[in-house]
């Protein structure tokens, strides 16, 4: 099984070397790092090499690692059916860049690219009609994205006054209880406490 | 058939815009399109979904592991278990742990149930989207009944939270195997009774017979998964073609795959019909089958202590607190899990940055890309088939929108 992802990794980064950055096989899945600009002609090697016929599309989605220089990943998933095999491709992008929209190829890419930019702010170039998919009419902000608070900016309610829903700046009655399980105690340092007096010590003699 | 209808400025008279929803009965749900007709013919669908969006994703990268899996109930309302199963799948291959058998065999006889659950639901409403009223009430005492089921095992009839990573909660109380083996001794007549109500049934028939053809061509472009790929005759089954669990033990004159022949609404109802039997027999065989033993895996840090251990040991009762509220590390990677739900593939695909909560986690809903092909399919049909084609694509908004 894995053997056989190995190869098949072999196979299509052989035959598309200038788009293939990268692949692995981990967790019994094969994971191949594409080029941004080539993804489309990539998928379409996929989609027609008869060792891999990806057909089906099952997903696209965004990861944000705001720490990095090109911060979105975009992840796509497919399926073939006929040879009951998976890959994941994954591109890297960032606010700016577009990457190349597969609506031409798969048209299940139409929902899937409107979700990861509505979540993420990610853009698609050739997609047909780029439009918010998940959140309200109106709003704005990315809400996947890292920096983008749980509880985000605005939060509605009914006004009895004004006969309309109207939206006003979130207020907590209680700060949101984020725990942070990764430090045993708050203000922990590396040093040890007492280290500071031998190093001053040391100083002065 | 819509809220509102209004006549939009256009040259031609037989043209006009059309709202459905979002509050309709056939909308199933919270779903918004906006119709472009040709007189009765539908030019043109502009679904607006997103009307129930809760922002699970961003839920879940805030939570621990196993404060993230009650999320799961409430995406497909309708079968909650299964999309448990495929959080719990997820996390164990990333964990890189194996679940006890019994565990294996009570997961896969819930999750038949589930499918039974949304198959129950999706005909009866089906039927109803197509003017038949009684079905609905025969479907929901069989539902009911399971539903009671989903409570005796878990506490709760619909957000059961059952599956945990590493196993299932709590085992099965003594008599509910018994119970649950007399309902699937008379099922079966349960749905002879509501074939007879609709299977032959001339308006059913006349609403459903070649609308909302799916071809292969259709299957492989718009990502389609379950029964809207064995309804065009495709046997494709993921708990066949990519076993998980026990699936693989199940024996061939137990577990048929159901295929269809024309794509069409009727086909993938007969298809759903077929399945529950299927379903029905594959509890039977699990039920003969269920070895004893644990159900949760023993002795990890995945699962909590016994409550008699908790009383004598100190580390038992750590190990109970830091579960509870810091939870378990997940070892750093990404993997994707998918389980055949009622309504095709459902997946998890989980990044984990070896702390305690996930760092992304993508909820890949089968209704999904169904909806998503909503304008190409009912383009060119009238606008009475589109609550048919809609109820035949067995949609939840849970899961859609998230």
């Amino acid at each position: 099984m894995i053997e056989a992802l190995k190869e098949l990794g072999e196979h299509i980064s052989d035959s598309c070397a200038d788009m293939v950055k990268s692949f692995h096989v981990s967790h019994g899945e094969l994971t191949l790092v594409a080029e941004r600009d080539s993804i489309l002609r990539l998928s379409k090697f996929l989609k027609d090499d008869n060792q891999c016929v990806f057909e089906t599309l099952i997903d696209i989605c965004g990861v944000d690692y705001p720490e990095r220089s090109q911060r979105f990943e975009v992840v796509y998933h497919f399926l073939s059916m006929r040879l009951n095999q998976r890959i994941r491709i994954k591109v890297f992008t960032d606010e700016a860049a577009a990457v190349p929209s597969l609506t031409g190829l798969h048209p299940s890419a139409d929902w899937f690219e409107r979700e990861a930019f509505d979540m993420y702010g990610i853009r698609f170039a050739g997609h047909p009609d780029m439009r918010r998919l998940l959140t309200d009419y109106g709003f704005e902000g990315y809400p996947l994205r890292k920096d983008f608070p749980l509880t985000g900016y605005t939060e509605v309610r009914y006004d009895d006054l004004e006969k309309r829903v109207v939206n006003e700046p979130v207020t907590l009655v209680q700060e949101y209880r984020n725990f942070d399980f990764l430090s045993p105690w708050e203000g922990m340092t590396k040093e040890l406490p007492g280290d500071e007096k031998a190093e001053s010590e040391a100083d002065n003699g | 058939m819509a809220d509102s209808a209004y006549i939009s400025a256009s040259d031609d008279d037989r043209k006009f815009t059309l709202n459905f929803g979002p509050q309709h009965p056939a909308a199933h749900g919270v779903l918004r399109m906006i119709m472009d007709l040709d007189g009765e013919v539908v030019e043109r669908i502009d679904s607006h979904v997103g009307l129930l969006h809760r922002g699970t994703e961003k839920l879940l990268e805030y939570k621990t592991y196993l404060q993230g899996l009650p999320y799961f109930d409430r995406l497909d309302y309708v079968a909650p278990m299964n999309q448990e199963h495929a959080w719990c799948l997820a996390i164990e291959r990333l964990l890189g742990i194996e679940v006890p058998r019994r565990a294996k065999f009570i997961r896969v006889l819930y999750s038949e149930i589930g499918r039974i659950l949304s198959h129950m639901l999706n005909i009866t409403t089906q039927a109803m989207d197509c003017g038949a009223l009684a079905p609905i009430t025969w479907g929901f005492e069989e539902r009911e009944v399971l539903m009671g089921f989903y409570e005796r095992a878990s506490g709760s009839r619909m957000h059961s939270a059952y599956f945990r990573p590493g196993g299932v909660h709590q085992d099965l109380p003594p008599d509910l195997l018994d119970d649950i083996s007399y309902f699937c001794s008379r099922f079966p007549d349960a749905i002879a009774h509501i074939e007879g109500l609709i299977t032959e049934n001339r308006i059913f028939k006349q609403r459903n017979v070649d609308i909302g053809v799916v071809d292969e061509k259709m299957i492989m472009e718009w990502g389609f998964s379950g029964v809207m790929v064995r309804g065009s005759g495709l046997a494709w089954d993921l708990r066949r073609s990519q076993p998980y669990e026990i699936y693989d033990e199940i024996p061939g004159e137990v577990f048929k795959v159901v295929v269809g022949n024309n794509g069409d609404n009727y086909d993938r109802y007969v298809c759903r019909m077929e399945e529950m039997l299927v379903s029905n027999d594959i509890m039977k065989w699990c039920i003969e089958n269920m070895p004893e033993g644990e159900v949760l895996l023993a002795g990890s840090k995945v699962s909590p202590p016994r409550r008699g251990d908790m009383k004598r040991s100190m580390e038992a009762l750590i190990h109970h607190f830091k579960l509870y509220t810091e939870g378990f590390h997940v070892p750093e990677g990404e993997v994707y899990a998918c389980v055949e739900a009622p309504k095709g593939e459902f997946g998890v695909y989980l990044v984990s940055d070896g702390t305690n909560r996930p760092y992304r986690a993508k909820i890949r809903a089968p209704g999904y890309p169904h909806l998503a092909a909503m304008d190409h399919l009912c383009k060119g049909h009238m606008l009475a088939d589109v609550s048919a084609i809609l109820g035949s694509l067995d949609i939840v908004f849970g899961e859609i929108d998230r």
